[in-house]
C-alpha cells in the first residue's frame, strides 16, 4: 500500500479564462491534464506534477498557475518535508531514488561571497566601448620559455595544439541521450556561430554533426560510446572524463527509457537496455594508465589535438589534477558540486564533491607551486551561473569555464530536474522524437548565441573597470577579488583577502 | 606483395608508429617490424588494410582505436590490446596482458594462449558489427564485465583451468562460450548459462577452425591441434539473463 504523498505542486485552473483548447491536456508528458467529454471539464492530478510550467506556459488564455505545494506540516528543522518525501519513496520502493540537474541544497555558493575591484583615477578604468578588449583565449599546453631567431625575430619554439574560443565561455560535455538531437544541433550552430565549442558529452556523436567538428570537443567516457578513429579525427580537441561533478566517484546509468533506436545506434548498445557507464574507466586505475590512454589519443590524433581531462571536484582534487597534468593532459576540466547530471543518485548528487571555488582556487595554486600551470589550461564547470561567475573564476585561475545547465536554461529549462525520467516536456533533456520536436534548434540558436553575446559584454565590462584589456591579464588575478562574510580558512583556500584589507 | 621491413631496436614509440603510417600510406601491403621492445600503440592511428608482423614484445595498447589493420604478434603482447579497435584483425602468438580488447566495436582478436584481468570489458554490438575474441587458453577475473555486444570465446587449452571470478558481470548483451566447467559463483549475477544451440556451434565450428588455421602449426597452447582436434563440444553459452541488469535498483 503506497504511503500519501502530497503533491509538490498545485495546479490553479481559472476555470472561467478556461476554453477547453486541451493544449494543457496534450503538452503534459507526465499526464496531470485531462479532459472529460462528458461534463466538459479539463482536469488536474496536482501530485502527477513535477513544476515544469510548461502547461503555464502554453495556456492561450492564461487560466493555469503551477504554484509550489508548501506542505504545511508540523514544522521541523531536522525532517523537513523533503527528507520525508524521499523516505517514503525508498519505503514504497527499496530504490535507489534518481534526480536530474545539479545539486540544488544550500551550500555556500562562494561566487556570491566574492565581490570585484574597479579601477578609481590612478589606474584608469578602461572603456570597452571605445577601446578593443580582448576575450580570445587559447587553450592548451604553452611552452616553458619561448625562443625567437635572432635574425628576424620569429618564434622558432614548437607550440602545442591550441583550441581557440573568442569567449572564455564553452559548452560542457552533455550526452547524446541525456539531451536532445535538436539540443545538441542548437549547441552545435550556436558554438559554431560565436566561435566557442561544443562538447559531445560521452553518448558519441551523430554522423552529421561532424560538418561542427572544427569546434567541437569529443568525449572519451568509461562506457566508449560511439568512439572510433573517424570521431577523433574529426573533433578540435579529446576529452577523457574522469568524473563528474553531480556524481563524483560512480557511472552512469542512461536509463532506457532514454535508450531510442537511434541512440542505441549511437552507442552500439542494444535498445531498450539503459547504457551503462562503470565507475571507472576500467583501463585506468593509475596515473601511469591515465598516461597511457592519453598517449593512445595523441596518436591516433596524430598529436594535433589537445586532449583534455575532466575530473570532478574532489577532496584531493589539487593532486589529481596535477598528475593528470603529469600525465600529458594538455587541459584539465574541474566540474564542481552543482554540476548538473541527466541522470544521479540523489545522494551523490547532494553529498558527494566540493565547490567548483575551492577546488579551481586549490587547483591553480598547486600546478602554480609545483611550475607546471603553464602546461595545462584550465576549465572551471558546475555552477557558474553569470557573467560575474565567469568573471570570478578566471580571477580564482581558470582560463575558461564550462556551461551546462545555464545553456539548457537558455534554450528553455526550467530546472524542474526530471532529466531522468526521459519525459522532458521542453525538448531538451528526452529522446522521444514528438517530445524532442518541441525545442525549436534554430530558437535554440538563436538563444544561445545571444547569451553569449550578453555575457561577454558585460565581461568587457567587468574587465574595463578593473582597467584591464585582455581576458589573460585577470587570470589567476586574485588581487582584483574580495571576500565577504567568508571564515579565514575559506579566504586562505581562496587566496583572497578579505574586503576592506 | 610489397613488403617494408623496420628494424625498431632504439626508435621511440611515436617514430615507429609514425613509419609504419607512412609505410602504409606509401602502398605497402605488409610492414615488417623487427627487435620491437615495449613501443606503444602499434597500428593505433593506421586505417589502411596492411598487414603488420610484429616481432619481438610490443608495449601496451596495440592497436588501440584500429581501424582495418591486420596485426600480428610474433611473441607475447601486453596490456590494452585492441582497446575500442573499430575493425580489423590482430592474430597474438603467445599470452596477452589485462584488459584486453576493452569497448571493442568490431572486427577480431586472436589470442593462441591465456590472458589476464578485466578482459573484454564492455564490448559493443550494431547490426552487423559484431567483435569476435578467441582465446586459446584462460582468462582471470571480470571477463567480459559489462557486455553490450559481440561473441567471446574461451577454449580452454593448455590445461590452466578457468579460475576467475566476477565474469560477466553487468552483461546486457552478447554472448560468452567457455569450454569446460565453470562454478556458478564465478559467474555475475547477471549472467545466465546455456547449451549453445544450433547457430551457436555453427559459429564455435567457424572460428575454431579459424583458430586452427592460424596457430595449428606454432608451438603455443594451439600446437598440434590439427583439423578435429580442438573438440567442438563441451562449451557453455554465458549470456545476459536482463536487458536492464540494473533496472530495478532504481525507485520508479
Amino acid at each position: 500500500m503506497p504511503f500519501f504523498a502530497p503533491a509538490q505542486f498545485i495546479v490553479d485552473r481559472d476555470d472561467a479564462r478556461c476554453i477547453r483548447c486541451k493544449v494543457c491536456v496534450n503538452q503534459c508528458s507526465f499526464e496531470v491534464h485531462s479532459y472529460d467529454a462528458e461534463t466538459d471539464e479539463v482536469r488536474s492530478r496536482d501530485e502527477r506534477c513535477v513544476g515544469c510550467h510548461r502547461c503555464e506556459a502554453l495556456c492561450p488564455t492564461r487560466a493555469l498557475a503551477v504554484r509550489f505545494n508548501p506542505m504545511e506540516i508540523r514544522p521541523n528543522a531536522n525532517w523537513r518535508p523533503e527528507h520525508i518525501r524521499d523516505l517514503q519513496r525508498q519505503a514504497d520502493t527499496g530504490g535507489v531514488l534518481l534526480t536530474g540537474a545539479g545539486n540544488d541544497k544550500p551550500f555556500r555558493i562562494y561566487w556570491d561571497h566574492l565581490l570585484l575591484n574597479a579601477s578609481q583615477v590612478t589606474n584608469p578604468s578602461i572603456d570597452p566601448l571605445r577601446e578593443p578588449m580582448e576575450l580570445r583565449t587559447f587553450l592548451g599546453r604553452k611552452p616553458d620559455r619561448l625562443d625567437f631567431d635572432d635574425l628576424d625575430g620569429e618564434l622558432t619554439t614548437e607550440l602545442g595544439p591550441q583550441l581557440v574560443v573568442e569567449t572564455p565561455i564553452v559548452f560542457s560535455g552533455m550526452s547524446y541521450g541525456a539531451i536532445s538531437y535538436n539540443a545538441h544541433l542548437a549547441l552545435n550552430q550556436a558554438a559554431q556561430e560565436f566561435g566557442t565549442l561544443y562538447n559531445t558529452g560521452e553518448g558519441g556523436w551523430p554522423a552529421e554533426f561532424r560538418r561542427f567538428g572544427n569546434r567541437t570537443i569529443v568525449q572519451c567516457a568509461s562506457g566508449r560510446f560511439g568512439i572510433d578513429l573517424d570521431y577523433l579525427e574529426s573533433a578540435a580537441a579529446v576529452e577523457i572524463k574522469i568524473g563528474q561533478g553531480a556524481k563524483p566517484g560512480i557511472g552512469g546509468h542512461l536509463p532506457a527509457e532514454k535508450v531510442t533506436a537511434p541512440v542505441a545506434r549511437t552507442r552500439m548498445i542494444p535498445a531498450g537496455t539503459d547504457a551503462l557507464s562503470p565507475a571507472p574507466q576500467h583501463d585506468i586505475y593509475s596515473i601511469e594508465d591515465l598516461a597511457m590512454l592519453i598517449g593512445a589519443l595523441k596518436e591516433a590524433t596524430g598529436y594535433a589535438k589537445p586532449v583534455c581531462v575532466k575530473i570532478s571536484a574532489v577532496h584531493n582534487a589539487a593532486a589529481i589534477a596535477s598528475g593528470a597534468v603529469r600525465a600529458g593532459a594538455d587541459i584539465i576540466a574541474i566540474d564542481g558540486l552543482r554540476g548538473g547530471t541527466g541522470a544521479a543518485p540523489k545522494v551523490i548528487r547532494d553529498n558527494v564533491g566540493i565547490p567548483i571555488e575551492l577546488a579551481l582556487a586549490a587547483v591553480h595554486d598547486r600546478l602554480v607551486k609545483e611550475g607546471i600551470r603553464n602546461h595545462a589550461s584550465i576549465l572551471a564547470a558546475g555552477g557558474i551561473r553569470s557573467s560575474a561567475d565567469v568573471v570570478k573564476a578566471i580571477a580564482l585561475g581558470a582560463d575558461a569555464v564550462y556551461i551546462g545547465t545555464a545553456a539548457l536554461v537558455a534554450m528553455g529549462c526550467t530546472l524542474c530536474q526530471m532529466c531522468y525520467t526521459g519525459k522532458c516536456n521542453w525538448g531538451i533533456a528526452v529522446t522521444d522524437p514528438w517530445l524532442t520536436k518541441r525545442l525549436n534548434p534554430d530558437i535554440a540558436t538563436r538563444h544561445l548565441v545571444n547569451l553569449l553575446r550578453a555575457w561577454s559584454l558585460e565581461i568587457k565590462e567587468m574587465l574595463g573597470g578593473m582597467g584591464i584589456n585582455a581576458i589573460e591579464s585577470l587570470r589567476g588575478n586574485r588581487l582584483q577579488l574580495r571576500g565577504v562574510g567568508l571564515e579565514d580558512w575559506e579566504l586562505k583556500v581562496l587566496g583572497v583577502r578579505g574586503a576592506g584589507a | 606483395m610489397s613488403r617494408f621491413v623496420i628494424n625498431a631496436r632504439g626508435v621511440d614509440q611515436r617514430d615507429l608508429n609514425g613509419r609504419v603510417r607512412a609505410a602504409a600510406e606509401a602502398g605497402n601491403e605488409a610492414v615488417v617490424l623487427r627487435n620491437v621492445h615495449g613501443q606503444r600503440y602499434i597500428g593505433t592511428s593506421l586505417r589502411k588494410p596492411v598487414k603488420v608482423d610484429v616481432y619481438g614484445t610490443p608495449g601496451n595498447d596495440l592497436g588501440a582505436f584500429m581501424d582495418g589493420p591486420t596485426i600480428e604478434v610474433h611473441g607475447n603482447a601486453q596490456d590494452g590490446l585492441g582497446n575500442t579497435m573499430n575493425s580489423g584483425e590482430i592474430i597474438v602468438h603467445g599470452g596477452a596482458g589485462d584488459v584486453l580488447a576493452m569497448s571493442m566495436r568490431g572486427g577480431r582478436v586472436f589470442v593462441e594462449g591465456n590472458v589476464g584481468y578485466r578482459c573484454a570489458i564492455h564490448l559493443k554490438e550494431y547490426g552487423s558489427k559484431v567483435p569476435v575474441i578467441v582465446i586459446g587458453g584462460t582468462a582471470q577475473d571480470f571477463f567480459g564485465e559489462y557486455m553490450a555486444g559481440g561473441r567471446v570465446v574461451l577454449l580452454g587449452l593448455g590445461g590452466d583451468g578457468l579460475a576467475a571470478n566476477f565474469i560477466g558481470t553487468g552483461m546486457h548483451g552478447g554472448a560468452i562460450f567457455i569450454r569446460g566447467r565453470v562454478d556458478p559463483e564465478q559467474l555475475g549475477k547477471e549472467v545466465g548459462v546455456a547449451e549453445p544451440d544450433e547457430a551457436d556451434q555453427a559459429f564455435l565450428a567457424g572460428v575454431i577452425e579459424d583458430y586452427r588455421r592460424r596457430f595449428g602449426r606454432g608451438r603455443g597452447a594451439g600446437r598440434g591441434r590439427g583439423a578435429g582436434q580442438i573438440p567442438t563440444e563441451g562449451f557453455v553459452k554465458l549470456y545476459p539473463r536482463f536487458l536492464r541488469p540494473y533496472g530495478r535498483l532504481y525507485a520508479q
